[in-house]
């Protein structure tokens, strides 16, 4: 199920560790990438892949809070607000941030564009508010900066 | 000061233009001295870790066998996820080859043919710079086989985390890199004894790494001058919360917190008065603003006053902060962070939870602010790593400094 080319990386990765297992979050990341979420099926396909149990490979996507479960919007809109965002209004960003999308905190928008998280501490904290949207992070936020980076995704 | 870490040189993440500033000069001695005698210059430097614990460096290097069947590893610990930590990705960013250059010297040090970089999940900017340096570094022979036509081979790999705290804590980490859930193990066995894979093993902290070749550069005794003599170096404290100019300075360790933040971070935003500071990242015990003057910021005046170092990332509170809403929120984190392992931190940390939220909204009464202490203090010191310790500080500092606050929100 992996491309030829993602298959190769998987193989050059491999090299890096002593066992198949250490390959796994890896792997899982250019399964991730090629797909956009995990699903029962990329979890069996690698388990043949590195010869892993799927009990186990369970376990690992489940416990990594970046591994998708299920599909998602196109821009998965993640906002930090843990203590130094919280306290540079990140609650006034999530609500902005749901109203401009049309999405409710914690779900995917109706067309599917957008998904909204709140989550924990992205390292960014002295240029808070902030929010990350899939690779990229959006720092020092505020209410135009949020309208032109969706009017951008629209 | 004159910046070691992140000196103001445009582009020096380029490989030509960190060697012609002297780059890699650190490693080229290295690999003229005795491994043993470059892990001596880094104990006698008294580096401590910058990750949080401030282990003495030196010190942790020398718990690796000398001769080992089992071949040893070095974990660069990139995973940089205590809130109001924003100090390691500045590395990654302006100086990847002095990191880089600290990992090869650390592992000729130890005999180490392998190093991972473990980066959070959510650093993809930073993980494609330092992949590149490395990729840089890997073309002129500073890694890989044959180091500088020398004897001395070693890889170095990055290893991309995929969120989740815990995997800051190294056996954790080890856990996450060996492909499987990021729980801590119960220590001992120590990592140098028993780590990745059952072999020896290091993990120090990105900064800590990078203060390496500055050791081996300048020597040990003029690194010790800098700061404060127990907790010497360069230090990226971080600052953020209600200042002016919150962001990442280099000083030296040992700096006036009222400095830090009247000075430095240009003040208090509206001149407010400060109501309280977290020092050195959530897990590090809240400060009343009426506590912080004259506090320095090294290990040992930050034990004194009531708190500790930690990572350095200074979170500033101003007068109108709710402090219940500030704990309820630091409650949470530590409750989604917790791995699950330990019953009192797994059932304690939703159990604080729960109690502030019942404090917020004005359903509690006084015996609940006190069962809520209790929980924290039955979670400190019951648990297999030091998470449990770092959820129960925060709960067990800002209601003993704050206790009005507490009160003021309960029913009777």
């Amino acid at each position: 199920m992996l491309t030829q080319e993602n298959l190769n990386k998987v193989e050059e990765i491999r090299k890096r560790y002593p066992t198949a297992q250490a390959a796994l979050l890896p792997v899982l990341w250019i399964a991730h990438e090629q797909e956009g979420w995990i699903s029962e099926e990329t979890m069996r396909y690698v388990g043949g892949l590195l010869g892993l149990p799927l009990a186990h490979i369970l376990g690992v996507v489940t416990f990594y809070t970046m591994f998708n479960t299920k599909k998602i919007g196109k821009y998965h809109i993640q906002v930090c607000t843990n203590i130094s965002c919280q306290l540079l209004g990140s609650e006034t960003i999530m609500e902005y941030v749901s109203k401009k999308t049309g999405c409710k905190k914690g779900e995917t928008s109706p067309d599917g564009l957008f998904t909204l998280s709140e989550v924990e501490c992205l390292g960014s904290c002295g240029t808070a508010p902030m929010m990350q949207v899939n690779d990229d992070y959006y720092e020092d936020l505020t209410f135009d900066k949020i309208d032109a980076i969706i009017a951008s995704m629209k | 000061m004159e910046k070691l870490i992140l000196p103001d040189i445009p582009n020096f993440h380029q490989i030509d233009i960190y060697e012609q500033h002297g780059g890699y000069s650190a490693l080229r001695k290295a690999l003229t001295m005795k491994p043993e005698d470059v892990t001596e210059e880094v104990k006698k430097s008294n580096l401590r870790g910058r990750g949080g614990a401030c282990f003495p460096t030196g010190l942790k290097w020398t718990f690796m066998p000398k001769n080992s069947t089992k071949p040893k590893y070095l974990c660069v610990n990139g995973d940089e996820s205590e809130p109001g930590t924003f100090k390691d990705r500045q590395i990654f960013e302006f100086n990847p080859h002095l990191l880089i250059e600290g990992t090869i010297i650390a592992c000729y040090a130890m005999g180490i043919a392998t190093a991972y970089l473990y980066i959070r999940g959510e650093y993809v900017k930073w993980i494609k710079l330092i992949e590149k340096a490395i990729a840089d570094a890997y073309a002129k022979g500073y890694i890989g086989k044959n180091i500088l036509g020398g004897n001395f081979s070693t890889d170095f790999y990055v290893h991309r985390g995929a969120g989740a705290y815990i995997c800051g804590e190294e056996s954790a980490l080890m856990n996450s890199i060996e492909g499987d859930r990021g729980y801590p193990r119960v220590k001992p066995p120590f990592p140098a004894q028993n780590g990745l894979w059952g072999c020896p093993t290091t993990i120090n902290n990105v900064e800590t790494i990078a203060n390496v070749p500055i050791i081996i550069n300048r020597g040990a005794e003029w690194y010790t001058a800098i700061g404060a003599p127990k907790h010497p170096g360069p230090l990226l404290y971080g600052i953020s919360g209600h200042v002016n100019k919150p962001g990442v300075y280099e000083l030296p360790t040992g700096v006036l917190l009222t400095e830090l933040i009247y000075s430095v971070a240009g003040g208090v935003r509206g001149n407010k008065k400060i109501k309280a500071v977290i020092p050195g990242g959530s897990s590090t015990m809240v400060l009343r603003g009426d506590q912080i003057e004259g506090v320095r910021m090294d290990a040992d005046s930050l034990k004194t006053a009531g708190s500790s170092i930690g990572t350095a990332g200074v979170i500033v509170m101003d007068e109108d902060t709710d402090i219940v809403k500030a704990l309820t929120r630091i409650a949470k984190f530590y409750y989604h962070e917790s791995c699950g392992q330990c019953t009192p931190c797994r059932e304690g940390t939703g159990w604080m939870l729960k109690i502030l939220k019942r404090i917020e909204v004005g359903d509690a009464t006084t015996a609940d602010i006190d069962l809520l202490v209790d929980v924290a203090n039955n979670i400190e010191g019951n648990t297999i790593c030091a998470l449990g310790d770092a959820a129960a500080w925060p709960v067990q500092s800002f209601v003993k400094r704050f206790r009005e606050d507490f009160e003021k929100k309960v029913k009777n």
